[in-house]
């Protein structure tokens, strides 16, 4: 007897010519950078650079538009640090930095795209426009592209500066504002991408929007925009890894609190007919959360090593260190409400919309009130 | 379960508290805060070091016993249910599962449950059949791994909890409790400290600091418990070398490093090793990090210039940080003990005033912290020193001196600054200086003002220069000259204020602006003529005009300033002190891997979901397909339509065997 049945499609076997080409490129990449750059990097910095290439292949594996992003992206910074020709000078000569690539530059259409793609996803929201949504979308994509070039440009300025000033750009509150407005984005693109749905643009994008217009004030009023050599305390590789955690947990917590918003208007009935289902909102609320929560451990737990390197102990109760609890406490709640109580609801979306007010005074809150260890970033 | 949430939303609320209500400052700065009552009931319910007290250790505690038992009694069945395939589920109890699907096949049934067994074991399904009277039941499952999630972070928050406990100082607190150890509150010798307050180098944890001088060593450190401290003994002794800066092209700091001599107490062997900040040292699982810095005793050498009387006579002085000296001034004794010496201030000058520069709590900030602000004009103002003057009643005000001439708004000046408590901010004297930059000049008019004898000669040539060339009022010259004698000495008495004084009781309402303003410029004229006066040939002020009203500003602040004497700091010899802390945290392997399972267990119950498919092929030829999940998601709809038409596909591709 011969059952007839196709067994399981591997993992493997559902990946396509482009999958594998898109993880050669990375590989090459990430070897061309060891063997060009690896006598001025320690054996932690090569073991981030590695470790992040497959975490970024495995990632493009999942989630396919990731991988013509990284393309896009890739290309257009090298030919940005191209055109640089070893000169900051340079992104005040060269026509191509001066009104695209230069990393000021890059920031700013990123900026002048989210605030485009918030007003056109409110259009396609409101105008029931399936065309317009799309629209958006291509432009959120294209303001995340400039989001990253910006950065990668800014990692490499850095260095022209002085080789002892450069480091990676996540090291005060100005660069951290891209970081999370583009990381956000992205979360937002993948749900968009795997609910087909371009209702929850009009919502997220407002709290992208919110904090480029922080970004823009902290830019023109303050000029914050400079970049300032490392302290001793954070001239570490941990450094790479914990900041970006961190903000995995932010944009994701944000993203929840404002499909949150987009919950509780729907079920008052206001937009009721425009918004996708509770349901679904409600799932891409929990797994915002969820994914948000895990990184938001991690990034605790790394600072935790962190500064049981720097600062002499894995915890200081530090106003930083305790918000961060506060914030983990709140959300560890949430989940404990709906996975084990089983509750559902407005509740929860209140709830969530709570969470990022903690979240947002452990963010900002405490740099701006209470001081201690972690006044990095001081407005 | 419900109980344990509480505890921690307590925990969260008391945690709160420790971030808005500074944590560990010295007693009195909280007694000036908040007035007696409030101090002794904040102090009473522990909050100036919240997350050391006891009600919230025990709160820490009751979490850690509530989740044990929270484990101890859920684990068992969760295990239980991990194993389980639930293959003794009926008929009728799959007939209600929400996610059904029944199909008809030719298929015998044990033909139909291998054929599903084969199916599903290629979606990682795990099974067992069990054969029924009326057909077989295949019972598959996947994802049980998530029951261990549950298992895994609340085992974590237990683990993590006892390390911290460990490390929170349990046996310290126990022995304080019971009167074996008491907090030493005396400022002595470390040397005097009784061994009641001492802890051996054996102690399980401790986490405390001590401040080394270039050039000296110790074996001790100091750990601080509320309003004192315990004096904690080392395996080893630490000397130091040298304490290391260095800077950016900006001027920020780059690197604080501190070159150290370790020596082992019992092997008596030593290491020399290079200390930084972010990659500390363990010796004797001892961990020694790089936590400040600060002076070590700068050698300094004064010139004392006398801010009263008609003498210039300066008078040496020498002194070391953190030590005092005894000197008279006027015939009073004094004692001068001299604080703190910087080499480097970089300070904001856009607001045009300095700030006073940081305590040695604010040195341990710029160590961990950034530098400062972006639209700020930083300039390195170079050497500064601190230091009191107290009087025989035990009166002292303090003192901040530049040692480099600063420039504000065009000119220069030497910047000293006094306040008289520790709160308070410095109130700044400027006293301007000649175009090279010397003190000299200023010291030399202020001493020719203050002198009565010479008043009267200086009145009369001011009033004679300021009226020549004027035929007519050649009358008013005694007159001119006798104003200009009198407010020379109302401003020799009391400055601008005795003037003001006199203007306000002797001269008519209506008159008296007037009369303020004629003065002032009388005042200044004659000022002017005595800088002409003692002024030695050649030597160069460009705006005399300002430099006599700086001094006259300078002269009339002098009154305010204390001691009248003025200390131009003139040569240093720098001795830094490097601070380092000390710490030993056994509980952090434990913290550590608590982590582990935390992180582990959060990705177990999130990512991995658990299935069961149930499926019963009764004899009759009739196939009843079940699917259940412990989380009902959007997921899980998808997944099940995904299966159940792979199943109908496999039927429909087997009609036949």
């Amino acid at each position: 007897m011969e059952l007839v049945h196709e067994s399981k499609p591997a993992l493997l076997r559902e990946l396509r010519l482009g999958d594998w080409g898109y993880a050669l490129v990375w590989l090459l990449g990430c070897l061309y950078t060891l063997d060009k750059f690896g006598a001025g990097m320690n054996v932690y910095s090569k073991g981030i650079l590695c470790a992040a290439s497959l975490g970024f292949i495995a990632l493009g594996w999942f989630w396919k538009p990731f991988r013509l992003m990284c393309v896009i992206t890739a290309v257009l910074s090298l030919f940005a640090i191209y055109e640089y020709h070893g000169q900051i000078a340079s992104a005040e000569q060269e026509l191509w930095l001066k009104y695209l690539l230069g990393s000021q530059t890059a920031i700013m259409w990123m900026s002048f795209l989210f605030v485009l793609a918030t007003l056109i996803y409110w259009v396609a929201l409101l105008g029931r426009s399936e065309f317009a949504g799309k629209f958006a979308s291509v432009l959120t994509w294209c303001a995340v592209v400039m989001g990253l070039v910006g950065m990668l440009t800014r990692w490499y300025v850095s260095y022209l500066m002085g080789p002892d000033i450069g480091h990676i750009p996540i090291s005060n509150l100005y660069e951290v504002f891209i970081l999370f407005s583009f990381m956000t984005a992205l979360f937002y693109l993948y749900y968009e991408d795997r609910y087909e749905s371009y209702q929850m643009g009009a919502f997220v994008l407002l709290v992208i929007a919110a904090a480029i217009g922080f970004l823009l004030w902290y830019t023109f009023d303050r000029h914050a925009n400079g970049i300032e050599p490392l302290v001793p305390a954070l001239q570490s590789y941990w450094m790479k890894i914990h900041v970006p955690a961190n903000f995995v947990g932010y944009g994701s917590f944000s993203l929840s609190a404002m499909l949150g918003v987009a919950y509780l208007l729907k079920s008052k009935g206001i937009l009721a007919d425009r918004l996708p289902d509770l349901v679904m909102l409600d799932d891409v609320m929990y797994k915002s959360i969820a994914i948000g929560f895990l990184f938001f451990t991690i990034a605790t737990i790394l600072g935790a090593l962190w500064a049981a390197q720097a600062w002499g102990g894995y915890w200081s109760w530090d106003p930083k260190e305790t918000w961060a609890l506060i914030v983990w406490l709140n959300y560890a709640a949430w989940l404990h409400m709906r996975l084990v109580k089983g509750v559902r609801g407005p509740i929860l979306a209140w709830w969530s919309i709570g969470g990022l007010m903690v979240t947002t005074f452990a963010f900002l809150g405490v740099n701006m009130f209470l001081s201690g260890l972690h006044s990095y970033g001081k407005l | 379960m419900r109980f344990a949430i509480s505890l921690l939303l307590v925990l969260a609320i008391a945690s709160i508290i420790g971030t808005v209500l500074k944590q560990n400052e010295p007693y009195p700065n909280y007694l000036f805060e908040f007035g007696t009552y409030w101090f002794d009931m904040f102090r009473t319910l522990g909050l100036f070091d919240v997350y050391h007290s006891l009600w919230f250790l025990v709160i820490l505690l009751f979490l850690v016993i509530s989740t044990s038992f929270c484990i101890i009694r859920l684990s068992p069945i969760m295990l239980k249910e991990m194993k389980s395939y639930r293959e003794r589920s009926t008929l009728s109890s799959l007939r209600h599962f929400r996610f059904r699907q029944e199909l008809v096949t030719s298929l015998a049934p044990e033909q139909s449950v291998r054929l599903m067994d084969k199916v599903l074991a290629g979606y990682g399904y795990k099974s067992r059949t069990q054969i029924r009277k009326t057909g077989q039941l295949l019972a598959a499952k996947r994802g049980s791994w998530n029951r261990l999630g549950y298992i895994l972070t609340h085992s974590a928050i237990v683990i993590i909890c006892i390390g911290g406990l460990i490390d929170g100082n349990i046996p310290l607190k126990v022995d304080q409790f019971l009167g074996y150890k008491r907090i030493e509150t005396r400022d002595m010798p470390e040397s005097q400290v009784p061994s009641v307050s001492r802890l051996g180098s054996n102690n399980l944890s401790f986490r405390g600091d001590v401040t080394i001088p270039e050039g000296s060593s110790a074996d001790v450190i100091f750990l601080n418990v509320a309003n004192g401290y315990l004096v904690q003994e080392l395996p080893f002794i630490v000397s130091v070398k040298k304490f290391i800066v260095k800077y950016y092209s900006t001027g920020q700091p780059r690197l604080f490093a501190s070159d150290l001599v370790i020596q082992d107490k019992k092997t008596g062997k030593s290491k020399s090793v290079r200390l930084e900040v972010n990659h500390p040292l363990t010796m004797d699982g001892v961990d020694i990090y790089q936590a400040s810095f600060g002076d070590g005793g700068s050698h300094l050498h004064f010139l004392v210039w006398p801010l009263t009387g008609a003498s210039t006579l300066t008078t040496p002085l020498d002194g070391i940080v953190k030590h005092h000296e005894p000197m008279t001034i006027n015939g009073h004794p004094y004692a001068i003990e001299f604080d703190d010496f910087r080499k480097f201030n970089v300070e904001d000058l856009s607001q045009g005033v300095v700030k006073a520069p940081s305590s040695f709590m604010q040195n341990i900030l710029s160590v961990f912290s950034p530098a400062a602000h972006k639209d700020q004009e930083l300039r390195n103002v170079g050497p500064s020193v601190q230091f009191k003057i107290r009087n025989a009643q035990g009166e002292a005000r303090e003192y901040l001196n530049y040692m480099l001439p600063i420039t504000l708004g065009g000119h220069s000046y030497f910047l000293t600054g006094m306040r008289d408590n520790p709160g308070a901010s410095y109130q700044y004297i400027r006293l301007p200086l000649d175009d090279n930059g010397n003190v000299n000049s200023f010291m030399q008019l202020r001493a020719h003002l203050d002198d009565p004898s010479a008043a009267n000669g200086i009145a009369s040539r001011f009033a004679k220069k300021a009226l020549a060339g004027i035929p007519n009022m050649q009358a008013m010259k005694p007159k001119l000259a006798q104003i200009s004698e009198s407010v020379l000495a109302l401003f020799r008495q009391g400055g601008y204020n005795a003037l003001a004084g006199f203007i306000s009781k002797d001269v008519p309402q209506n008159e008296q602006e007037n009369a303020a303003q004629t003065y002032l410029k009388v005042l200044q004229g004659t000022a002017l003529e005595a800088l002409n006066e003692v002024i030695p040939p050649g030597t160069p002020i460009k705006d005399k005009a300002s430099f006599v009203r700086d001094s006259l500003n300078a002269m009339n602040d002098s009154f305010l300033y204390g001691p009248p004497v003025y200390l131009q700091l003139q040569s240093f010899k720098p001795v830094m002190a490097t601070g380092l802390q000390m710490t030993r945290a056994p509980g952090k392997y434990l913290v550590y891997f608590g982590s582990l399972c935390l992180v582990l267990g959060i990705f177990a119950m999130f990512y991995i979901r658990e299935r069961r498919v149930f499926v019963y092929a009764s004899s009759d030829g009739k196939v009843l397909f079940a699917m259940s999940s412990s989380r009902q998601t959007l997921d899980f709809e998808l997944e099940f339509k995904k299966l159940s038409n792979i199943i109908s596909k496999a039927f429909a591709d087997n009609k036949e065997l």
